[in-house]
């Protein structure tokens, strides 16, 4: 027995995904974000698209390019602190912004890639975080009903990988790649070094093959994921 | 005063700075002091920052500076590093702030109509590490007071903060309100009461200075 190849051409790989859809992209910051298949989706052009991502990368880079471009009607995230471009398009009402607590918006998603229907958390449980989540009581204590998250499509990066998809991370880098490569329908990853099946030591990967459903290798790396000089 | 809120940090700690002022007390911290630094984006055993020549494209702290590891330093992911968080792993945790109550209320996220960037991972640090201590400087831009009876800007998290580092003071928030505790060095204590707006008690003996 062999384990079926996932390689593919950028173009194939991402060509599933449809106006409407729900796309989760890893990455916080530049370490993790899926920069070249970010590019490939402009390209692709899918409309109306509700993107989840820790936070919105800077003006020009990562996930900017889709929320210049007008692809993106709703952004689920944590934190927008380093992009004027999406606050001001959240200020003028162009892009509708859901903030999740960073820690809850990991497990909602760990939850949807675990097949469960959501987690219970105190996290914000006194302030206007919680306003308008569903409260239930459980060993005497109140907890905010904190819904499972999927998508139809998660655009992922990884350091290493092999043609299975088996896939592992580096440093910084891994944050909420491992998460949402379990919590889409169709979980597409670009590595920069595609090893031979058995390269990987098996003890060493972070995300079974099982969960990849498309592996992109990137040749050259674009100055977009250099160290950035602010 | 970052020097002061350093030695805040006790020798075996699992310690958080948060983004902005706290992020500096590192530089006050020798290379042989025993401490574990976490950041929320994924790593513990974080080393000196870099700067860009040396920097390694891959290694963040929650802020985005370029930070290096130490022997030990562990990575892992989201979900990882908010279990430590919200389990009370975290010994201790330094944040910013725009006011603090007399009860330990923290808002430091958002003032509506302004600034509303989100939250991050703020709420989760603020509400569980075991201690939460502010930095910040006693008042803010144009001179209004950042320590206040009740905070005005939607809250963080309730109850939170025990100690609150300034430039002119260190101040506990005990049961009975604000509590001066030290002043920095040539600032009265009538200076740091004038400066904040709810009542502060002295100590009866001497005021420490920093």
């Amino acid at each position: 027995m062999r384990l079926p190849n996932k390689t593919r051409a950028i173009e194939e790989a991402i060509a599933g995904i449809k106006d409407g859809d729900t796309v989760m992209v890893g990455g916080f910051g530049v370490p993790g974000t899926p920069m070249t298949l970010i590019h490939a989706l402009v390209d692709h052009g899918a409309q109306n698209l509700t993107l989840v991502k820790n936070d919105a990368n800077e003006p020009g880079m990562g996930i900017d390019h889709l929320l210049q471009s007008g692809q993106v009607a709703r952004l689920i995230t944590t934190h927008l602190g380093l992009n004027s471009n999406a606050i001001a398009q959240m200020n003028s009402g162009a892009l509708e912004v859901e903030f999740n607590a960073q820690g809850i918006l990991a497990e909602r998603i760990r939850a949807g890639g675990a097949g469960l229907g959501a987690v219970l958390s105190d996290i914000g449980i006194d302030t206007e975080l919680a306003q308008g989540k569903q409260v239930v009581e459980m060993d005497g204590k109140s907890w905010l009903v904190e819904p499972a998250l999927r998508a139809d499509a998660a655009l992922i990066h990884a350091d290493r990988a092999d043609p299975f998809g088996n896939l592992a991370y580096v440093a910084t880098a891994q944050n909420f790649n491992p998460l949402m490569a379990m919590a889409a329908t169709c979980v597409i990853a670009e590595v920069e070094t595609l090893l031979p099946l058995g390269g990987l030591e098996a003890d060493a990967i972070h995300t079974p093959g099982i969960f990849v459903d498309h592996v992109v290798e990137l040749g050259q790396l674009s100055e977009e994921y250099a160290v950035v000089r602010r | 005063m970052v020097a002061r809120a350093a030695r805040e940090i006790a020798p075996g700690m699992v310690v958080n700075l948060g983004i902005g002022l706290p992020t500096r007390v590192v530089n006050h911290l020798s290379a042989d002091f025993p401490v574990c630094l976490h950041t929320e984006n994924g790593l513990s055993g974080i080393g000196p920052t870099l700067g860009y020549d040396k920097a390694d494209r891959n290694l963040i702290d929650a802020g985005g500076a370029y930070v290096s590891t130490v022997p030990g330093s562990a990575c892992f992911d989201s979900a990882t590093s908010f279990a430590i968080v919200r389990s009370g792993r975290l010994d201790l945790t330094m944040l910013g702030a725009f006011e603090v109550s007399a009860t330990g209320d923290l808002a430091n996220w958002k003032i509506p109509g302004k600034f509303s960037p989100g939250a991050g991972g703020g709420i989760e640090l603020a509400q569980k590490a075991r201690r939460v201590v502010v930095l910040t400087t006693q008042t803010d831009r144009v001179g209004n007071p950042k320590l206040k009876e009740a905070c005005s800007l939607p809250l963080t998290a309730r109850g939170c903060v025990t100690r609150i580092f300034t430039d002119m003071a260190v101040i506990d928030v005990t049961p009975a309100g604000f509590a001066l505790v030290e002043t920095a060095d040539g600032v009265s204590a009538a200076e740091v009461a004038e400066a904040t707006d709810a009542p502060l008690a002295l100590p009866d003996t001497a005021i420490p200075t920093f």
